[in-house]
């Protein structure tokens, strides 16, 4: 069953940015999705919600093929991303494409640490997209002052603090003009009093239509922003809907049982 | 009266830059030195990334092979490696140009002496290089892949400058090796520094005086490529904080 997010909200079809289907992904003999499926349009916001172990991080790393799905379809844009038996892609150069249109933000920002925050942001524009360099510096420096880190764009990324370093990796994600993003835990590694500026800058990404597949543990956050929600459990989506319905009224035991613990 | 006189001779006559100094020949074998340290350590540098990348993502055959490759050139002496390798090196490359159909060719010892080093040195330079990238943090790796970036891309900008600050110690251990390694190459009659040393000794009779001569040579070379290194190792980690002690 495929399930299209932001119920109600839409006027007119808006262009799909990524499907999921019938995604099944094993780590030797331990079977971790069982088979998922989801469809992000243009402007939507999932947020997917879970138990920890429960394959959230494997899902979103299979729709860039960090990971290689054991069967199902991975469609990028419209563009079946073709594979072989065994899951990886078949051809390099269309995965590789497919990812320059895909920002990912990990929970330990993995930003180049031999790289200053302007070298991260230019990287990729410069030496993968080709875009002239002045023009990818004037992207990358709009995109810092966005994000509030202009200042410390000289800066080597082990001199910020967590929530700036994961400000620029987020601003490093939009400075190849993503069509969706992709973000793992985006707060987790940071210490409390950090969260919020993180949030705030998702916050404004999410206001602007941006299309995002958000994992998380900040259900509160995830209420806020996203038009859709999707709860795993154990590798299979045990329920999912529109924020108000999933947080208010969770039909689901183990969902129910899921937010309680959570307080 | 006249050998008295020449056994007599200062060490700074012994060591002037014109004959009857053996200044120059010294000078001239540590120049042939250097050529071969640095030859042999470009080269070997050269194998060890191919070899580094081969071990952590080739394929089970090209694993295999140098697997045996590093094995076998760290487990026997270099000595021996030296001579196996001197007199298999050109022979092999005499077949490779028969068998492409051309003429038989005679190397010049500069060029073997740098081959067979250079070979050696690459078995430990692999070594090195595969554990400083097996340190790079995994992440920024992937941070690379999720962007698009091509592997050799990423290797080329991301693994590689990350794995030299990783690698640096290491390296320079090997040049060191290098340098010194040199010296083996007196067995093959190649005039570098510890040849000429040995011809200037044994003509003079004064050993004491050129054999601290050669000492203070090496030294030098030791000296300042630790000066050297100190500064690139300092480059290599520029964006890592110094740790206060
Ligand atoms: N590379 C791997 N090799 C083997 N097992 C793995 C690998 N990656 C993940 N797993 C297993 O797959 C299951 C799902 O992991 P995943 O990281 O997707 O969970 P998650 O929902 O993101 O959890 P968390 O909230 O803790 O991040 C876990 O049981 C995990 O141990
Ligand atoms: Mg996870």
């Amino acid at each position: 069953m495929t399930v299209t997010a932001r119920e109600g909200k839409a006027s007119g079809p808006r262009p799909e940015r990524i499907r999921i289907e019938n995604l099944h992904k094993s780590f030797g003999e331990i079977e971790v999705l069982k088979g998922v499926s989801l469809t992000a349009c243009e402007g939507d916001v999932v947020a997917v919600i879970g138990g920890s172990g429960s394959g959230k991080s494997t899902m979103l790393r299979c729709i860039n093929f960090l990971e290689t799905p054991t069967s199902g379809k991975i469609i990028i844009g419209g563009e079946e991303i073709r594979m072989r038996p065994d899951g990886s892609p078949a051809d390099r150069r269309q995965i590789e494409h497919a990812r320059q249109h895909l920002g990912m933000v990990f929970q330990s920002f993995n930003l180049w640490s031999h790289m200053t925050i302007l070298q991260n942001l230019i990287e990729v524009p410069v030496h993968v997209l080709k875009v002239p360099k002045d023009q990818a510096v004037a992207i990358a420096e709009r995109l810092l002052d966005r994000v509030g880190l202009l200042a410390k764009k000289d800066a080597y990324p082990a001199y910020l603090s967590g929530g700036q370093q994961q400000r620029a990796a987020i601003a490093r994600a939009l400075a190849i003009e993503p069509r969706a993003m992709l973000f793992d835990e985006p707060t987790s590694a940071l210490d409390p009093e950090l969260v919020g500026e993180v949030l705030s800058v998702i916050r404004d990404l999410a206001a602007e239509g941006r299309t995002m597949i958000l994992v998380t543990h900040e259900m509160k956050f995830a209420r806020e922003v996203s038009n859709h929600v999707m709860y795993l459990y154990n590798g299979l989506v045990e329920e999912q809907g529109p924020p108000e319905q999933v947080f208010g009224a969770p039909r689901s035991e183990r969902l129910q049982k899921f937010l309680k613990s959570l307080g | 009266m006249m050998p008295l006189a020449a056994m007599a001779a200062s060490p700074f006559e012994l060591l002037a830059l014109s004959p009857p100094g053996w200044g120059g020949t010294l000078l001239l074998g540590l120049a042939n030195t250097m050529v071969i340290a640095v030859g042999a350590y470009a080269l070997g540098l050269a194998i060890g990334i191919m070899g580094a990348f081969g071990k952590l993502y080739g394929g089970p055959i090209t694993r295999d092979l140098l697997a045996v490759y590093t094995t076998i050139v760290r487990a026997v002496p270099e000595l021996v490696l030296i001579l196996i390798l001197f007199y298999a090196v050109p022979g092999l490359i005499n077949e490779i140009l028969i068998g492409l159909g051309h003429e038989r060719i005679v190397l010049p010892p500069l060029i073997t002496g740098i081959a067979v080093l250079g070979v050696v040195q690459g078995a430990y330079s692999t070594e090195v290089l595969r554990g400083a990238i097996q340190a790079v943090p995994h992440g920024q790796i992937e941070a690379a892949r999720a962007m698009g970036m091509t592997p050799m891309l990423t290797a080329r900008r991301i693994t590689l400058p990350l794995m030299t600050s990783n690698a640096i110690p290491g390296l320079a251990n090997l040049w060191l090796n290098a340098t010194k390694d040199t010296a083996l190459l007196a067995v093959i009659g190649f005039s570098e520094l510890t040849k000429a040393t040995y011809q200037a000794a044994a003509t003079t009779k004064a050993f004491f005086t050129f054999y601290l001569a050669a000492m203070a040579l090496y030294l030098a070379i030791s000296l300042l490529s630790t000066v050297l290194f100190g500064r690139i190792e300092k480059w290599a980690r520029r964006g890592q904080r110094v740790m206060s002690r």
